[in-house]
């Protein structure tokens, strides 16, 4: 057993490892399913904001009570709502909305929780502990009705102000992986020797301990933008998101709350719940590839 | 042991101190008061303020605060201004039927998790671990509410199987049969809608672990002494894997806290998920405040349990 196990370990030590973005991209080429998936993330997005820019949000959004509750049809691809508006024309701009809320909220809780855990786990001891404990009092807090309490105290929000609410409560998972990694990482000697050269914290934290647990950056904050587009549609459900004037794919959703829609109109939310089936589905195809691609362990190749 | 969970509960104390003083200002920064919608244009509105003084809402904020928490302390927590009754009433009613809806979530994740993992860990790289392997990845990217709607428009609409709201058929006498029967019945559909979405990461850590214990030396020894597979896997395996699942369990009352909220919401169950949203709505602040802070404490008292357990199984932690 012991023997079998060096031989399997020792024709890998003086092969030249491949450079990380190339391993990545192999990885993803050789799982079909996530390049699939990938093709289709890209699609959408490029569909999604290409059309909206000659859709315009104020027309789709206007009440027209003369086409209320529309089947699908010639004029209205996917039917109207309860207040005749074009529910795929909200389709579209609500995909565009639910998107950009949850790439806005991963880029913030990512570079918080990063930066947070970096600081951490690199300085340890009492600073560790202090900040640890902050983030254990916040990771305790439900998130889904602190959210809900704190919408409903902001009178007018629009896109930033509600992607600072769900960032505020959303930074502790990543802050806490990155922190566990930080920890591992600066015992190793590269840092000690850069700490020896005289390197100051600031740099070693930054250019030096960042690149190294970049790949677990990359792989979390994939895995979270498929998360935060439930989030965002769930709290848009509850009526806790965006207002009707700007419709995400939660707000069609909400419109089933109505029993009479959800038994006989499927048109208003069946569409808007398979989209965001799909974009979560794909999202975590593609953060698994990456996942595999990252740690040698689980690659296929 | 002992002094780990002292230590552990005192931690618990400035957490709900903290927690009950972020309600409070939140509850202070919430536009208008529950006056504000409710009373006519033809009041008086130094009657008004002559009201706001008296219930005390000019007083300085620690004020208010003390004597809002001296009040939840003695286990009086105002009185609701929509439902003219009192909050610890109405919170009362409420958390009986979040309460069982709770368990019978956890008990039916349990049901489901337990033989799934135990399946998919003991014949792994099986097409029965790939099939097991497939429900929970779907499982984990698929948002509770779109679930829960799904499920209630096939079986609650579509096929009629189950009531589509309600948590219990009016006009039946408690305490009897049918009506413990209409209970459970109304119970089914919003627990299993829950319990099939939330079970993956049990079913997915209890894999893991047992594929991680199958090679570990311990069992290979089990093996040499010519215990049976089943042996090894029910006395042997089964009894090292099932433990951190347990640890798990305080923390799955966090995740019940908000899956509550989508489910009481979807299935019209009138619990405490329901009453919190309605609460907001109706700017009823008392009765926000009162549901607030009860599931905060409810998810701090979770964690509590989670590493109490934790500390018992792994004394690793206790050292720490």
């Amino acid at each position: 057993m012991e023997n079998k196990k060096a031989e399997e370990v020792q024709p890998k030590a003086p092969m030249k490892s491949p450079s990380g973005i190339s391993i990545i991209w192999r990885e993803l080429v050789r799982d079909k399913l996530a390049l699939v998936s990938l093709i289709f993330l890209i699609l959408i997005m490029a569909a999604v904001y290409g059309t909206s820019l000659v859709l315009d949000q104020k027309e789709i959004v206007k009440v027209d009570l003369f086409s209320i509750h529309e089947p699908p049809s010639e004029e209205f691809l996917l039917g109207t709502d309860y207040g005749g508006r074009d529910v795929f024309g909200q389709l579209v701009i609500g995909t565009k909305n639910s998107l950009t809320i949850a790439i806005l909220v991963t880029l913030m809780t990512g570079i918080i929780g990063v930066a947070y855990g970096l600081i951490s786990g690199y300085f340890g001891g009492h600073i560790d502990n202090i900040m640890m404990r902050i983030l254990d009092f916040f990771m305790i807090l439900p998130f889904t009705m602190i959210v809900i309490a704190f919408v409903a105290i902001v009178p007018k929000y629009n896109t930033i102000t509600f992607s600072l609410i769900m960032t505020a409560f959303l930074w502790m998972g990543i802050a806490r992986l990155i922190r566990s990694k930080a920890l591992q990482e600066k015992e190793l000697d590269y840092i000690q020797a850069s700490k020896t050269l005289g390197s100051s914290h600031f740099k070693i934290i930054f250019s030096q301990l960042l690149p190294n647990v970049s790949s677990l950056i990359i792989v979390t904050m994939t895995l979270n933008l498929a998360a935060n587009i439930g989030l965002e549609s769930g709290l848009s459900f509850l009526g806790f998101g965006f207002p009707e004037s700007t419709p995400s794919l939660g707000t069609l959703l909400s419109y089933a709350r109505n029993p009479q829609t959800l038994e006989f109109r499927w048109w208003i939310w069946v569409p808007a719940s398979i989209l965001i089936l799909l974009l979560m589905l794909s999202i975590n195809n593609v953060g698994q590839a990456l996942k595999r691609a990252t740690d040698a362990r689980q690659r296929r190749g | 042991m002992w002094k780990f969970t002292l230590r552990r509960t005192l931690i618990m104390i400035p957490q709900i101190i903290v927690l009950s003083l972020l309600i409070f200002v939140l509850a202070q920064l919430m536009p208008g008061d529950a006056l504000s919608g409710q009373i006519g244009p033809d009041v008086d509105p130094e009657r008004l303020d002559e009201i706001r003084e008296e219930m005390g809402w000019n007083d300085p904020w620690y004020e208010q605060y003390a004597s809002w928490m001296g009040g939840v302390v003695k286990g009086d927590l105002g009185d609701s201004f929509r439902f003219k009754m009192p909050v610890s009433e109405l919170i009362g009613q409420r958390m009986v039927n979040t309460f069982w809806l709770s368990v019978a979530t956890l008990i039916l994740t349990y049901l489901i998790a337990i033989p799934l993992g135990i399946a998919s860990g003991r014949y792994n790289d099986t097409w029965r671990d790939q099939l097991i392997t497939g429900y929970t990845y779907v499982g984990f990217a698929t948002p509770l509410f779109i679930f829960a709607l799904v499920m209630l428009w096939i079986f609650g609409f579509k096929l009629g199987w189950f009531p589509t709201s309600g948590s219990i058929t009016p006009g039946l006498e408690p305490g009897t049969f049918e009506y413990l029967m209409s209970k459970i019945y109304h119970l089914i559909l919003p627990a299993l809608s829950m319990a099939l979405i939330t079970t993956y990461s049990t079913i997915q850590y209890l894999r893991n672990e047992i594929v991680d214990t199958k090679h570990k030396d311990f069992i290979l020894t089990a093996r040499a002494k010519g215990a049976s597979e089943s042996r090894v896997y029910n006395r042997h395996i089964l009894r090292n894997s099932l433990l951190p699942i347990a640890a798990f369990f305080g923390f799955e009352i966090t995740g019940l806290i908000g899956g509550s909220i989508f489910i009481e919401n979807i299935f019209g169950y009138p619990g405490m998920g329901q009453l919190l949203v309605e609460s907001i709505t109706l700017r009823d602040y008392t009765v926000l405040t009162a549901t607030t802070l009860l599931f905060g404490v409810a998810s701090i008292l979770g964690a509590l349990l989670s590493d109490i357990i934790l500390s018992i199984v792994d004394p690793r932690i206790r050292i720490k």
